[in-house]
């Protein structure tokens, strides 16, 4: 969280006042090639300063309650929240990038965790052999989303929903409750961490964050990720093979929810066929996507992001487990962060629109609104 | 396309379009039928009639008058949320916030009405009232505020939910006076053939011509231009966000309805209305209207809803385990929707251009309903 | 299990099914045969590989705590039968004397979720009973994390609790019970005293571990009285809430054993407790022919199942229901012959009267079984009277009649 509190720009507008966030992300852009890059930066960027405002407020709010926000417990609690949807958020914003999107994430969790459960019966020597088919089983389930979305045109809403409710059907049907059991390994490393303040699963979410991040803007691939995402079919017209990229978003992203699964098995030690939609994972990670900036429709946006979007959502979780809000409540005041920020977000980063909204308004997007929003 | 539909003359059937938005309205009425029955839209209640002939042959009592009539009663909610999630999709967004609509509208009659007959009427149009500003908050939280409408609605989905559950502490007092619950589970008695008439039954026939009028209507032609392409209708003259949270407050409404049938059917409870907004845009999808915006029939989405709840029905009186059900689902949309691709693209296309490589698939020709729907 | 797909829909998703899960199922099959040979060669101690050896059928099934559970429904309470959330079946104690304190201790309580009617009267009924405890000056304050039916998020509760609580005891209700182990072992591990209540935990660390009898016993009150209540080869259809929790799956993995042996014709249904899919489910099975009884998991949505009877001209059937409110009103209003099996949902008082006993060092029991007994239907008018004006989530057997708030409280259901 510090980190994110030094290089935060004061929210002039300005290219100019560009910072190491948005140093980084101006070369994303324009590798990326794709216009308003000026823009794109203060979204990223915005996004960050209302994630310090948030957890300002939080902090406020937990010291209110006689508790210390910076506490090595509570930011132990924080970047473990963070770690699972992390992972899945990252491949939704692959998924999303290119234009699709993957409401199967819970069912390919929970199918994750009990196929990995039920490889290792606790024993370390299984790990190996459990790791490598789960991710191969959801590599399966991602390629088959990924297929029906580049060949046979269906709707990724409608591809992954699909492919969503035959995984839970086959989990209902042959999974009753608890499967397997996690190695000791595994379930040592789901407690290990940096000095008691940094679980190794945050670890694991950042090293993953890095990769993508990479593998975006260095590769061709993550740059036709992003042409694609932008409009399928000038991108096919201008020569970029539509089918690969949009297969492997789908394929990385179903791995980085097994990932996540066998980080959620480190922690449960069981395998379970309700974990994924215990959590809801779906429609929070494409929250916590869209939060982080990205552009729904796809095309635009970055893992750092979402990153930020995530950690909104964590920060958010945390102060109100602290101040014990009512758990109805708590729905209530999730949805209107979700509606209030991205409304802050979603103006400025929608290229196309009609002159009625016109750039009158872009200027006063100041964050302070969003303070009273999630307060 | 986009100049026909901005002409406010309804009673304009040869307008000169080029496209297949509305293929029921060109040609003699054989021609009209055939040409309809070949499109995905159409292809759905050919589904729908292999389905019942199915159920039938399973189960002749299926077939009696009463028995059936009593069918479409109880499937009179879903149809009309479907139809009520129809004008949101066609004009190119989501609607998630369904099923918590219903829920909310579930819960004030219950609370509010009670006991006391006199509320009945004012209850009714508070719920409906409701329907109107949840509709009016969606709609203007995606065309005014740009926020993605699958955005916007999930915030409802989760602020509502809770706001209600929150008032309630989780639960509805009881149910409501009978007079009111009468409208969801009585009918016209003594019917002749029919036994009984529901007024279900009724409340369909009357939303369905309606709907049909609605989008016969410039408003509806505006609404699937608004879909297909909002900047060409923009440009066209037309209020693309006014069109588009009319849209909205629609479905919202349509909700209210199921919501009022609901309470009747089923009683007050929690979970009236749970996984509503998927079953609808399932139904949706299944009566061939493209997620995406721009092309579908209303009536067709109404048949999906029917052919779902005859899907289930089948499944039942066929004892297959109810865990297999979110299969069955799953793979009739995927196979719904990738035959639909396919078909649309067929007749959308000049004859002389080839369809985009999309090799037969196997699911596609094991469908009695769709197959048709492409030769 | 009852597969006969041989219509043209389920061909076309089986096909599919196959398609899709061809390769998952060769990549799952070296996994199940390397396990295999791990299991004969080096004798894995996880209770959970012995379970699967069983096979899946009946995996729910257990006959010694069955038999257990059918002994304890015939036992004798020790106690007040006037407070059935201090009863307890004998057996061993736990000693506390450690934990013996002066003043006012602080309570954490982990609470899986009070996403259902009967775990909000229960969290109502919890909220009034802190209040007397707080007047009474043993618990200062009860510091609650609610968990919305996630175990991950659960296990960050308890670990949250451990670590910036300053938590003088805990008390957790589980949301599963093989992930949530770990997590209990680890607050037991603080040395502070650990009470868990409702569903449990693989490990028996904690101080007192509450419940009332269990699934077991539901299964079997419920099925005795249907099969005594139908003839041989009459049909029951059991409507289910969810899949994969073990207090609803042992009720139904008892019922169904029952049944079977009684030649009781069964059919389940997972309904998500929702009443219009339970009215569409029993409506079917009224169109496919007679349907003699209803057996239920848990009492939501039973009016709907009762109306769906009505609706079609059926003849009322047998049932078993539970004892919420809307299922006793629905019950004598139509004069049905029915029973309301009960999972005392005065267990939510028990958690904090343990913590009191524990601070003042008196022993409690290691495992403290309550009372569980169902309704009658002579018992039925007095309970309807003691509950009159409360809302239709409400649960009869909730036992907060004398906790301040009575009965306002519960009927306006504040929630805090």
């Amino acid at each position: 969280m510090s980190a994110t509190t030094d290089r935060t720009p004061d929210p002039a507008h300005t290219p100019g006042a560009a910072t190491s966030t948005e140093s980084r992300d101006s070369v994303r852009s324009r590798r990326a090639a794709r216009p308003r890059r000026a823009r794109q930066l203060d979204s990223t960027a915005l996004i960050y300063l209302v994630l310090v405002g948030v957890v300002i407020v939080s902090a406020v709010l937990t010291a209110l309650e006689g508790r210390n926000f910076f506490s090595q417990g509570n930011i132990w609690a924080v970047l473990t929240a963070m770690s699972v949807l992390g992972l899945i958020a990252i491949g939704q914003t692959l998924v999303i990038l290119v234009g699709s999107l993957d409401l199967s994430v819970p069912y390919v969790v929970s199918l994750a965790t009990v196929i990995a459960a039920g490889g290792m019966q606790g024993l370390d020597g299984n790990i190996p052999a459990a790791v490598f088919n789960t991710l191969v089983v959801c590599a399966v389930v991602g390629l088959v989303m990924g297929l029906l979305v580049s060949v046979l045109h269906v709707h990724g809403f409608i591809a992954s929903l699909g492919v969503g409710l035959i995984v839970s059907g086959y989990l209902a049907t042959n999974y009753q409750g608890s499967h397997g059991s996690a190695a000791p390994d595994l379930r040592l490393l789901g407690r290990s961490g940096i000095a008691g303040w940094i679980p190794t699963s945050f670890l694991v979410l950042l090293a993953c964050a890095v990769l993508v991040t990479l593998m975006l803007r260095y590769t061709r691939l993550g740059h036709h990720v992003y042409a694609i995402g932008g409009n399928r079919d000038v991108a096919r017209m201008s020569g970029v093979r539509t089918v690969l990229p949009v297969v492997s978003a789908h394929v990385l992203c179903s791995v980085l929810v097994g990932l996540a699964a066998l980080l959620l098995l480190s922690r449960t030690g069981v395998g379970s066929p309700t974990i994924g939609s215990q959590g809801r994972y779906d429609l929070l990670s494409i929250a916590a996507v869209v939060l982080g900036g990205t552009l729904l429709a796809g095309g635009k946006g970055s893992v750092v992001g979402t990153m930020g979007g995530v950690a909104i959502f964590a920060v958010l979780d945390s102060v109100m487990g602290v101040m014990q809000v009512n758990p109805f409540l708590k729905d209530f005041i999730r949805g209107l962060v979700i509606v209030l920020a991205v409304a802050v977000y979603a103006r400025r980063s929608v290229v196309r629109r009609p002159p009625r909204f016109g750039s009158g308004s872009r200027s006063s997007l100041p964050g302070s609104t969003m303070k009273e929003g999630t307060a | 396309m986009s100049t026909a539909t901005s002409s406010p003359a309804a009673s304009q059937p040869e307008a000169s379009t080029t496209g297949r938005t509305l293929p029921l309205t060109e040609g003699s009425l054989p021609q009209r039928v055939l040409r309809g029955a070949l499109t995905p839209g159409g292809a759905v209640f050919i589904l729908l009639a292999v389905l019942f002939i199915a159920v039938v042959w399973v189960n002749p009592s299926f077939g009696e008058p009463p028995q059936l009539i009593r069918f479409i009663g109880r499937t009179a909610p879903i149809a009309i949320a479907a139809m009520g999630q129809y004008y949101v999709i066609v004009a190119g967004e989501f609607d998630l916030s369904m099923g918590a609509v219903i829920a909310t509208q579930v819960v004030i009659a219950g609370n509010y009405i009670g006991d006391d007959e006199s509320r009945v009427l004012p209850a009714i149009a508070l719920m409906l009232l409701i329907g109107v500003v949840v509709g009016i908050v969606n709609g203007l939280g995606t065309t005014i505020l740009q926020v993605p409408s699958f955005i916007v609605t999930l915030g409802t989905m989760l602020a509502l939910g809770g706001l209600v559950r929150y008032l309630t502490g989780g639960a509805a007092t009881g149910n409501p006076v009978d007079t009111f619950r009468e409208i969801g589970r009585g009918g016209i008695e003594n019917v002749p053939v029919l036994d009984v008439l529901p007024y279900s039954v009724i409340i369909l026939v009357l939303v369905a011509a309606a709907s049909v009028w609605l989008m016969r209507s410039p408003f509806g032609r505006t609404l699937i231009a608004a879909g297909d392409n909002p900047d060409a209708a923009g440009l066209a003259g037309a209020k693309v966000w006014w069109v588009k949270t009319r849209a909205f407050i629609l479905s919202s409404v349509s909700a209210t309805i199921a919501g009022i049938l609901l309470v009747g059917y089923a009683g007050v409870h929690p979970s009236v209305g749970a996984g509503y907004e998927f079953q609808a845009i399932t139904a949706v999808v299944l009566g061939g209207v493209v997620l995406g915006g721009g092309r579908g029939w209303v009536l067709s989405a109404a048949a999906g809803a029917f052919a779902l709840e005859l899907l289930f029905s089948f499944l039942n009186f066929q004892e297959v385990e109810s865990t297999w059900r979110n299969t069955v689902q799953g793979v009739i949309i995927i196979v719904a929707v990738a035959a639909a691709a396919r078909a649309w693209n067929l007749g959308r296309r000049p004859p002389s251009r080839s369809v985009p490589a999309a090799p037969a698939p196997s699911p596609t020709t094991a469908h009695p309903g769709t197959e048709t729907g492409e030769n | 299990m009852r597969h006969k797909m041989h219509r043209a829909p389920i061909a076309v998703a089986s096909a599919l099914l196959l398609g899709v899960f061809a390769t998952s199922c060769s990549t799952e099959d070296p996994t199940d045969s390397t396990t295999g040979t791990d299991e004969s060669s080096e004798t894995s101690e996880s209770p959970e590989a012995s379970e699967e050896g069983s096979g899946d059928e009946q995996e729910w099934f257990d006959q010694a705590v069955y038999d257990e559970q059918y002994e304890q429904r015939s036992a004798t309470f020790e106690g007040d039968p006037e407070k059935p959330y201090l009863q307890y079946i004998d057996g061993e104690m736990t000693d506390t004397s450690e934990y013996k304190a002066n003043g006012e201790m602080k309570a954490c309580f982990a609470n899986a979720s009070i996403s259902n009617p009967w775990r909000q009267t229960g969290w109502i009924t919890m909220n009034q009973q802190l209040k007397e405890m707080q007047d009474k000056g043993v618990i200062s304050e009860m510091e609650t994390r609610d968990a919305g039916d996630d175990d991950n998020t659960q296990i960050a509760d308890i670990d949250y609790f451990i670590s910036e609580g300053n938590c003088d005891a805990f008390i957790i209700s589980p949301n599963s019970t093989a992930a949530m182990t770990d997590a209990v072992e680890r607050a037991c591990e603080t040395g502070k005293p650990v009470v868990v209540f409702d569903r449990g935990v693989e490990t028996d660390c904690a101080t007192t571990f509450i419940h009332p009898i269990g699934g077991f016993a539901w299964g079997i009150d419920t099925a005795e009285f249907l099969i005594d209540n139908l003839e041989e080869g009459d049909k029951v259809v059991a409507l289910r809430i969810l899949p994969g929790v073990d207090v609803l799956e042992q009720r139904w993995a008892a019922a169904e054993k029952l049944f079977d042996e009684n030649g009781i014709e069964a059919v389940d249904y997972f309904t998500g407790a929702d009443p219009t899919e339970i009215k569409k489910i029993i409506t079917d099975e009224l169109g496919k022919g007679e349907v003699q009884g209803v057996w239920m998991d848990a009492g939501d949505g039973a009016a709907a199942a009762i109306e769906a009877f009505e609706d079609f001209g059926a003849d009322y059937p047998v049932m078993t229901g539970e004892d919420e409110m809307t299922f006793l009103r629905k019950w004598e209003e139509t004069g049905l012959t029915g029973l309301a099996p009960v999972y005392s949902n005065f267990q939510w008082r028990t958690p904090l009267l343990a913590l009191e006993k524990i601070f003042a060092g008196e022993e409690v029991p290691k495992e403290w079984v309550l009372p569980q007994t169902p309704i009658t239907e002579d018992e039925r008018a007095d309970y309807l009277e003691a509950n009159d004006g409360m809302p239709d989530g409400h649960y009869a057997k909730f036992g907060g009649e004398d906790l301040v708030g009575y009965p306002e409280v519960w009927q306006e259901r504040q929630i805090p």
